[in-house]
């Protein structure tokens, strides 16, 4: 069974915060409905039980018996809460006297003057009473009196149910708010982590530096197995291009030497097989020393696109030093290179191994595929913010295939018979040019030829 | 007619009852109606039949049956024996109130006690259907020349202390150990005023008459036998005393009680439903305007009781109770008794 997929984060935390407010809303209605009880009874208990005692105190002992003079006020501030319904009830001696006979007795007697308070149903209706006891010298004689006042709790009732009702609608009301106000904090809760996506989205293909944009606390850790996951992914290139270029490095040497020895064998060899074989053998070196020599060029243009150098290069210097470089080469097939020069010295910023690495595979290119006795046009010009650099030459040309395959990787032409060639060259061009920010374009010359164009912005 | 009546019943009460004691009768309405509402009241039938004829105009196919008691007999006949009334009507509020607050009134439909004043209702068991004073009434004949009529209680003692010769045995009032309107009148004056009690001494000095019931009194002034009464019903002079019987009406202005005529629908009513229809029809504009009416404007508007200060509801709340405690009764009249008799 496929597991499941989880839900999305922004649904999860809407609901959350939804059914959180929904309990907060139960809860004030619940809490307001309680302690606006709690409270009015115990408001109602104090005043109930002022007035009993105070109708308990106001008890005579007169001649012939005992003497009550209630008052309507203490009547009229009993029921004022509400319009309550006021029972009452005097005992002496423990025979009702006066008021409600049938009045519920207390669960347990009073103490003097400390009224108690009890809950009893009486006739229709549900009562709160509360009962005092004192005595009093009748005849001479102590008698025990017992005041109880019961009052009905209708209106408290009712108030604590309309504020419990008032709260409902308060919390309902933060129910009905909290829903739009979860949304928003939904979406700038998730919007860090949609920024950091996007940021991380931009990146180029070989942009492998941490990450630093700044992200939440929250997200520093996805962020951090993010920049340690980068962090091996680069260890692990640069291990891998490390290692080609010591490959190259440990081939290109005993190369050299190998090439040296074919070359004296050649000049001490009398017999012509002997030596058509050496010469085979020196140009096959000298074709696996270029491929190494590529494969170390390769290598260097990834591991340094890495590393952002930002260099101040004059291009018209670098390309002058290597038209100069190239000149016995040229001379060898009695070839010209034409260089045109703009009248202002040019500046880029970037690596200057890489540049470096990128024109010279560039001329290295038009020179080996040009024919003996033809001419290589290498033209440097500024053009809209950035250095152009065009390098023509009367060669095989494209051959039909397009830029993009030419630029993979040890792909080479159709037509490169008989000329060595690792294949290695403008995949080295074209990675420098998006590495400096440049573009690299190759095209068919009319009449001929191939034009291949290099644009390096400018500094400044 | 008046006389016959209240000897009948003193003649009554004087008797060991078994049943609470019905005054007087009445059916209204075609004899064979479908259904029948009972109003048991103390209002007096001339008062009420204005408002049973227009209520049975609105309402065919009812009929009325109007019984009249004593307020004491009123509150005994639902509290004690359960008489099954669709309407209580009663001017003895404290008796009513303790109804209500026994747990015999009936919650009345909401629409009927909305629309009335705080004052006018207790919860909605209790509502007021009429405010009338209880005024001192006191024929021009007593007072000496170029006297002014007293304005306030104040006045009023000044007067009897100073003419005990045209007030000795000629001053009626309420006896309280009978009536209940006359017990509720004394612990009002006395919630509101001491001065009740001098009054009192100064009437049981001038050897003052106690009766059961507005209407004695106004007939003892129409026949000269009295001189002032005090604490009579506003409704009952107005409508028995004319103009040329030379008995003036007074307003105190110290204080005037107003009584409310309040009315209840029992628990036990066989038609509840008829009930609340009556007693909304009392309240409505077509009601109070009969009644206005049927007590010669007797009856007070609430607007004046912002115009006349001295007008004094009584508190339909349940601090009328107090004074219905057996106790405090007990004290109430041995204290009437005593400022009466202290000679």
């Amino acid at each position: 069974m496929a597991p499941r997929a989880p839900a999305s984060l922004r649904r999860r935390l809407l609901i959350q915060l939804i059914a959180l407010s929904a309990v907060l809303a139960v809860a004030l209605y619940v809490a307001v409905r309680l302690g606006a009880e709690r409270a009015s009874e115990a408001t109602l208990d104090s005043i109930l039980g002022a007035a009993t005692t105070a109708i308990a105190e106001e008890l005579r002992s007169v001649e012939g018996g005992t003497e009550l003079d209630l008052s309507p006020g203490t009547f009229s501030m009993l029921s004022a809460v509400g319009e309550e319904r006021i029972f009452h009830r005097l005992d002496i001696s423990g025979v009702a006297v006066t008021g409600y006979a049938d009045l519920p007795l207390p669960p347990r007697p009073p103490s003097t003057l400390e009224p108690v308070f009890y809950d009893a149903p009486y006739r229709d209706t549900d009562l709160r009473l509360a009962a005092v006891a004192r005595s009093l010298m009748i005849e001479n004689r102590p008698a025990p009196v017992l005041v109880i006042m019961g009052q009905t709790r209708d209106g408290q009732r009712a108030i604590a149910q309309s504020l419990a009702n008032r709260a409902a609608a308060l919390g309902l009301a933060v129910f009905l708010v909290a829903v739009p106000l979860s949304l928003l904090a939904a979406g700038s809760l998730m919007r860090p982590i949609a920024n950091l996506a996007e940021a991380v989205g931009r990146r180029g293909g070989h942009d492998l530096r941490p990450v630093r944009h700044p992200a939440p606390t929250e997200l520093k850790p996805l962020v951090e197995q993010l920049n340690a996951f980068i962090a091996r992914l680069r260890q692990t290139l640069a291990q891998t291009e490390t290692f080609i270029a010591e490959a190259a490095h440990h081939i290109r040497t005993p190369l050299a030497t190998l090439k040296s020895e074919a070359e004296m064998a050649l000049m001490q060899a009398g017999d012509e097989p002997t030596r058509a074989r050496l010469r085979g053998m020196i140009r096959a070196t000298e074709e696996s020393a270029r491929s190494a020599g590529q494969l170390l060029d390769h290598a260097t243009v990834l591991f340094r696109a890495d590393q952002r150098a930002q260099e101040r290069v004059d291009p018209g210097a670098m390309v002058a030093a290597l038209v100069e470089r190239f000149g016995p080469t040229a001379d060898l097939k009695d070839m010209e290179l034409r260089l045109d020069l703009p009248a202002a010295p040019l500046e880029t910023l970037g690596d200057a191994v890489l540049i470096e690495a990128a024109m010279r595979n560039l001329i290295d290119n038009a020179v080996k595929y040009s024919p003996d006795d033809s001419s290589v046009q290498i033209t440097l010009a500024a053009e809209g913010g950035f250095a152009r650099l065009d390098v023509r030459d009367r060669g095989r040309g494209l051959g039909g295939e397009t830029q993009a395959v030419l630029e993979r990787r040890f792909h080479r032409g159709a037509n490169v018979a008989g000329v060595v060639g690792s294949g290695l060259g403008l995949t080295i061009v074209a990675e420098t040019a998006v590495a400096m920010g440049g573009r690299f374009a190759l095209t068919e010359r009319e009449g001929g030829g191939t034009c291949a164009t290099l644009w390096l912005p400018l500094s400044g | 007619m008046r006389h016959a009546l209240a000897a009948v019943v003193w003649l009554i009460a004087a008797l060991p009852a078994l049943g609470f004691e019905v005054e007087a009768e009445r059916r209204f309405g075609p004899e064979g109606a479908a259904r029948q509402v009972r109003v048991l009241a103390t209002t007096d039938i001339g008062f009420f039949a204005p408002l049973a004829e227009a209520f049975l105009a609105l309402q065919p196919g009812l009929s009325l049956h109007y019984v009249q008691a004593a307020s004491t007999e009123v509150h005994r006949a639902i509290d004690a024996e359960g008489a099954g009334f669709d309407l209580v009507i009663s001017t003895a509020m404290d008796l009513q109130m303790k109804l209500a607050n026994d747990g015999f009134a009936r919650a009345l439909p909401s629409d009927l006690v909305e629309g009335l004043p705080g004052w006018a209702h207790w919860r909605d068991r209790l509502v007021s259907i009429a405010q009338e004073p209880a005024i001192l009434l006191i024929a021009e004949s007593a007072l000496p020349e170029g006297q002014p009529l007293p304005r306030s209680r104040r006045d009023l003692i000044a007067l009897l202390r100073d003419h005990p010769e045209v007030f000795d045995r000629r001053i009626g009032t309420y006896d309280p150990q009978v009536s209940g309107v006359g017990y509720l009148f004394l612990t009002q004056d006395d919630r509101l005023s001491d001065s009740i009690w001098r009054l009192a001494e100064v009437m049981g000095r001038l050897n003052a008459r106690l009766y059961c019931c507005s209407g004695l009194m106004i007939d003892g002034l129409l026949s000269g036998e009295l001189v002032m009464a005090y604490n009579v019903l506003g409704s009952y002079a107005a409508a028995n005393l004319p103009p040329e019987s030379g008995v003036r009406a007074i307003l105190l202005e110290d204080f005037t009680l107003t009584l409310q005529r309040t009315a209840m629908v029992p628990v036990n009513a066989p038609a509840p439903d008829l009930g609340a229809l009556l007693l909304g029809f009392i309240l409505s504009p077509q009601g109070q305007a009969i009644q206005m009416q049927a007590s010669a404007d007797a009856v007070i508007p609430a607007e004046r009781f912002a115009t006349q200060p001295w007008l004094r509801p009584i508190r339909l709340d349940p601090g009328l109770l107090s004074s219905l405690d057996g106790m405090t009764r007990q004290r109430f009249l041995a204290e009437w008794s005593a400022a009466l008799d202290q000679l």
